[in-house]
């Protein structure tokens, strides 16, 4: 009699085991993420400034941030600096896992030096290209030295060009690693196939034209959706590269946010782009990561 | 990715492969333009920079602006060095990556071994906090940690680090554990084994490889972050922040070799890491990307 009552009760105890385990994260996640975008979203529906205000003002604040021309430059710039840093980082990644899969010599010492990038902070990134793109002492520079005196590189300081600079060093720090991405996608490949068509005269154009990139669907598309929403969280970069500046001309909105909200002492606009951010970032990746779920079961 | 050999069937020409090697020469060289700028500037007195080529080896080295960056450079108003920020991240990154990492191996079992119903949504509601913009919860937060008086305090920082790291490191354990047979699981629970010590006797010993994984992964991401140092790091601020202070200072002479030793610095511990163990660093990239 006693015993069966202690199995019951080390049975029962062990089914509330895993579920106990659990519960801590699940509770700090429920109250640090989703807890805490409810009440941003409840912010960005008041009338708060410097600190939080429970007044709600209706949609006033996404209307007023609308009309804020520094909000229409930040999307602006993003929109810029998403597509381009996208196709580029891309169009080099796939290039270079091409290349490095025709056996080359020396793969092993190319492959960690295109991909170190990725170990590094944004800031450090930030701080290396600032340096090299200052036209007194970077790159331009060290052209005129060489005697190529007509040489001429400043984007940095100039405000229609300084947000391709943040594409440069965005691409550089990485398009290694959707290389890795491409490259995992390329060795997956079966050989038969290709080996089969390159009997029928293919030639290797048309073999990757038409049988390998094709294949590589999936890379394709795991890139485009952690280059998008590493664009979009892109703050550090604008921070240590260009500040924002000249001006604002490389405002983004994750700098936009953080000005708003700190500095300007606007946090009900802060919270509203914050909001806009999140739903941009929602509108990628729930989608994709619904579609990876179903595939994994 | 470095287990996978190269046998592509495809063949080609001399030409075509000059321009591969000619190609993969010159992003080579793009790549590495960056560090090897900082590392020889960062070894020359500043009147060599300023007066000279940044391309050319010092004339005279001198690890000066070393020491400089590390225990004298002006940070904010304080000459400190970034000696005392290298220690308040080591401080951070160290519990942080820790205790993220328990948590998402355990959650990982539970979520794979001693399913139930709804976990798929619990799953599901974990990984998805991995993709928010951090600026979604930047002012709660720093409401929160004001409240709980950790704002501007090492274990605040902890705090959040492990918040927001614990989607990641559950998604790396969870995608591991799966594909490891239940029925072994199965077998220790008949034999009446309970759930730490099946954890400790079977899952522990198998996990080596996402461990490392995951412990990189959090390490490089939580030494990296800038946003959480900077919107909550107060006077306690990590080495990244410290660095963009020394940097952006608009006090005095720009002291260029100081900012790229400081820089250096500030990259060191990833860089080990990835020269060490890029293998491990290369997977743990690709299994957030992608499924495990």
């Amino acid at each position: 009699m006693t015993t069966t009552v202690q199995v019951d009760f080390r049975t029962r105890l062990q089914n509330w085991i895993p579920k106990l385990v659990l519960a801590p994260s699940l509770g700090v996640i429920m109250v640090f993420v989703y807890g805490f975008i409810v009440y941003t979203v409840y912010l960005s529906f008041t009338n708060s400034k410097i600190l939080p205000s429970y007044d709600l003002v209706g949609m006033a604040n996404y209307t007023k941030l609308f009309q804020l021309p520094a909000w229409t430059l930040a999307i602006t710039n993003l929109a810029i600096f998403a597509s381009l840093y996208i196709v580029i980082s891309t169009a080099i990644g796939l290039t270079l896992a091409i290349f490095l899969d025709q056996k080359i010599r020396g793969e092993g010492v190319l492959r960690p030096i295109f991909l170190y990038p990725m170990a590094l902070s944004f800031i450090v990134t930030g701080t290396a290209w600032k340096w090299l793109l200052d036209p007194g002492i970077g790159i331009e520079h060290t052209m005129h030295l060489w005697g190529w005196a007509s040489f001429h590189f400043d984007w940095i300081k100039n405000s229609k060009y300084a947000i391709y600079t943040v594409v440069l060093a965005a691409v550089w720090q990485t398009s290694g690693f959707v290389m890795a991405m491409f490259l995992a996608g390329l060795r997956g490949i079966d050989n038969e196939i290709l080996k089969a068509a390159q009997i029928d005269g293919a030639s290797n154009w048309n073999l990757y034209w038409r049988i390998i990139i094709p294949q590589l669907r999936p890379a394709f598309l795991s890139s485009f959706v952690i280059l998008s929403h590493l664009a979009i969280k892109s703050y550090d970069l604008i921070i240590a590269l260009t500040g924002g500046g000249p001006g604002r001309s490389t405002e983004l909105p994750a700098t936009f946010m953080y000005s708003y909200t700190f500095t300007r002492n606007e946090m009900g606009v802060g919270a509203a782009s914050a909001v806009i951010m999140l739903m941009t970032i929602a509108a990628i990746m729930i989608p994709y990561l619904y579609a990876e779920l179903k595939e994994v079961k | 990715m470095s287990a996978i050999t190269q046998d592509t069937a495809i063949r080609t020409g001399r030409v075509t492969r000059m321009l591969i090697y000619v190609t993969l020469l010159v992003f080579t060289l793009f790549y590495l333009l960056p560090l090897f700028v900082m590392v020889v500037n960062s070894l020359k007195p500043l009147s060599e920079i300023t007066g000279g080529n940044m391309m050319s080896l010092p004339k005279t080295w001198t690890i000066e602006p070393w020491r400089q960056a590390w225990s004298s450079a002006q940070i904010g108003v304080e000459p400190t060095g970034l000696k005392p920020y290298f220690i308040n991240s080591i401080l951070m990154v160290v519990p942080a990556v820790a205790i993220s990492t328990v948590l998402g191996a355990l959650n990982g079992y539970v979520l794979t071994k001693w399913s139930f119903r709804g976990d798929k949504i619990i799953f599901g509601l974990l990984l998805l906090s991995c993709f928010i913009p951090f600026q979604i919860v930047l002012i709660p937060m720093a409401t929160v940690l004001g409240k709980l008086g950790l704002a501007g305090s090492i274990p605040g920082l902890i705090l959040v680090h492990v918040v927001y790291g614990i989607g990641f490191s559950t998604l790396y354990y969870r995608n591991y554990y799966a594909s490891f047979p239940t029925e072994l699981v199965r077998a220790a629970m008949i034999d009446g084994a309970g759930f730490f010590r099946i954890f400790w006797r079977i899952m522990l010993p198998i996990s080596g490889p996402i461990t490392v994984v995951c412990i990189i992964w959090q390490f490089t991401n939580i030494w990296n972050d800038f946003l959480f140092g900077a919107s909550f790091g107060g006077q306690i601020q990590p080495m990244t922040v410290a660095l963009n202070n020394l940097v952006q200072s608009s006090t005095g002479v720009k002291e260029y070799n100081v900012h790229f030793a400081g820089a250096i610095l500030a990259a060191l511990p990833t860089l080990l890491v990835y020269i060490v163990a890029g293998r491990y660093f290369v997977r743990g990239l690709m299994a957030g990307s992608v499924k495990g």
